[in-house]
């Protein structure tokens, strides 16, 4: 047996809601944080709503020496970092530097902070591109900005792979933990609500164009059309089981199990990967079907996609079988933000004996699913599979259970 | 072209912009000698900083000024340098 590894610390900025209290507040009451983007005009362009982060002022929670290097994915980050860690109750500058590590996933990197950095390129010239730029945009920045923060000099990552990069980057944060690093730093922040992330996310061609809050994303509907996205996410305190126990540390619950496929190239014929990887996860947590006690979905809202993740779920659990939900129906896809959120869900679905609602949907009974709409559902959870799909193929399960 | 002179409160008008400033070092205390490590500016701090002086003082530092003034006086007093060449030239 592997050492189990736990999570002691959750920290979020989700659309509905900044801090772990208000997004669960906002989550279980139905609240959506979609709306018409406000952070630059979307009228030219054909999809125009998102799930913003409100009223986040980085200044009020970081120095400002922070503030000329950053863009406001990593603000997020580190914000929800500082976060996590008081919720642990971990004091970084008591530990070992070299017993704290960081990994987190990014799907797109700092582009609100790289277009001004272009713009005044080609509009003033090389000499006013600021030097932050070196690394401001880049993937890696939110890991190294966290571990700089806290003084975490131990194992540090970035993992991409679009929206299964959440489970990527925790699975690996659980390796390095089973490795021997006492504490690792994971989970993932997005934010690319800026004309130029915006252009880069509509090529994906899976973007609502639907101007109605409550009609854009609509995963398992007949009336799915694409996906509205958001921008956020969770970062998660990760610990070995024993540390966290010798600390008296309150224990969120175990990240039981983990697995990872590729679809085959399109045109193959060969069975999509999806219904492997969490066949996968539920070995590795050494769980059965029927111990998985509700489903966070991918919840593409692509109908051909929505049509996978059932045929795969009612596959591995039997039709109807699982109860089913999306909470991101409140937040749009958060990219690397939405998984790690849906584990503090997960996590807080445990700890409360609730299952939070899929909102706006009326489910497609040819899907099969026992979806949980209308409002949240009283339900003991002591497991939990969450589901993340990366755009290009990747699939990515975890199984997580409670401490008890 | 008149010649310009940068001062102490022009660094760190520009320090305060392109860096911002470290919590606990107080930029308005005697900090002249103060080598910039201890004022929180590593490198590329001082890349930026550097950069943001020469747009507004149209003017080109050698690469090794930036490395070799690591104080404020130093710094201000090697711009300066330059500022009078120019209004000389």
């Amino acid at each position: 047996m592997s050492a189990s590894v736990v999570v002691t610390g959750l920290g979020v900025a989700a659309p509905n809601g900044l801090g772990r209290e208000d997004f669960w507040a906002s989550t279980l009451g139905g609240k959506s944080g979609i709306g018409r983007l406000t952070r630059f005009d979307p009228t030219g362009y054909p999809a125009r709503l998102a799930g913003e982060v409100p009223g986040f002022a980085a200044e009020e929670h970081l120095p400002s020496r922070l503030l000329p290097q950053t863009d406001r994915m990593t603000r997020l980050a580190l914000v929800a970092a500082d976060w996590a860690l008081a919720d642990a109750g971990v004091r970084p500058e008591e530990q070992d530097d070299f017993d704290m590590g960081v990994v987190t996933a990014s799907a797109s990197g700092g582009f609100e902070f790289g277009q001004g950095e272009l713009q005044k390129l080609w509009s003033q010239g090389s000499q006013y591109v600021s030097a932050y730029q070196s690394f401001a945009w880049f993937y890696a920045v939110n890991s190294g900005q966290i571990s700089i923060r806290n003084g975490m000099k131990g194992p540090s990552g970035v993992v991409v792979s679009d929206q299964a990069g959440g489970l990527d980057a925790v699975a690996q944060a659980r390796r390095q933990i089973r490795k021997g690093t006492r504490l690792i730093v994971s989970g993932g922040v997005d934010a690319s609500l800026c004309p130029w992330g915006w252009v880069a996310q509509l090529a994906s061609d899976r973007l609502s164009t639907s101007e109605e809050p409550a009609r854009a994303y609509l995963p398992f509907d007949r009336e799915a059309q694409g996906h509205v996205p958001g921008e956020g996410g969770a970062i998660l305190v990760m610990e070995a089981a024993e540390a966290a126990r010798e600390r008296g540390a309150r224990i969120y619950g175990e990240i039981a199990g983990y697995g990872s496929t590729f679809d085959p190239r399109p045109g193959s014929g060969r069975e999509p990967g999806l219904r492997k990887a969490i066949e996968l996860a539920l070995a590795d947590a050494g769980a059965a079907p029927g111990d998985i006690d509700v489903v966070f979905a991918d919840a593409a809202a692509v109908p051909e996609l929505d049509r996978v993740e059932a045929e795969a779920l009612n596959a591995v659990f039997g039709t109807g079988a699982v109860p089913v939900t999306a909470p991101k129906t409140m937040t749009g896809r958060l990219y690397s933000g939405a998984a790690p959120l849906d584990l503090a869900a997960a996590f807080l679905a445990m700890d409360e004996g609730v299952i939070p609602p899929t909102v706006n949907v009326e489910p497609d009974a040819a899907y099969g699913l026992d979806l949980v709409v209308g409002g949240p559902r009283t339900a003991e959870v002591n497991t939990a599979l969450v589901i993340a799909r990366g755009h290009g193929g990747f699939n990515s399960a975890m199984v997580v259970r409670s401490a008890n | 072209m008149s010649s310009k002179t940068f001062t102490l409160d022009d660094l760190k008008r520009i320090l305060r912009e392109g860096a911002g400033a470290d919590e606990g070092v107080d930029l308005d205390g005697d900090i002249l000698d103060t080598h910039f490590e201890t004022l929180g500016y590593e490198s590329l701090a001082l890349l930026e900083t550097g950069s943001r002086i020469e747009r507004e003082y149209s003017i080109t530092l050698d690469d090794d000024v930036l490395s070799d003034a690591d104080t404020p006086r130093a710094l201000i007093e090697a711009v300066n340098a330059h500022l009078s060449a120019v209004a000389a030239a």
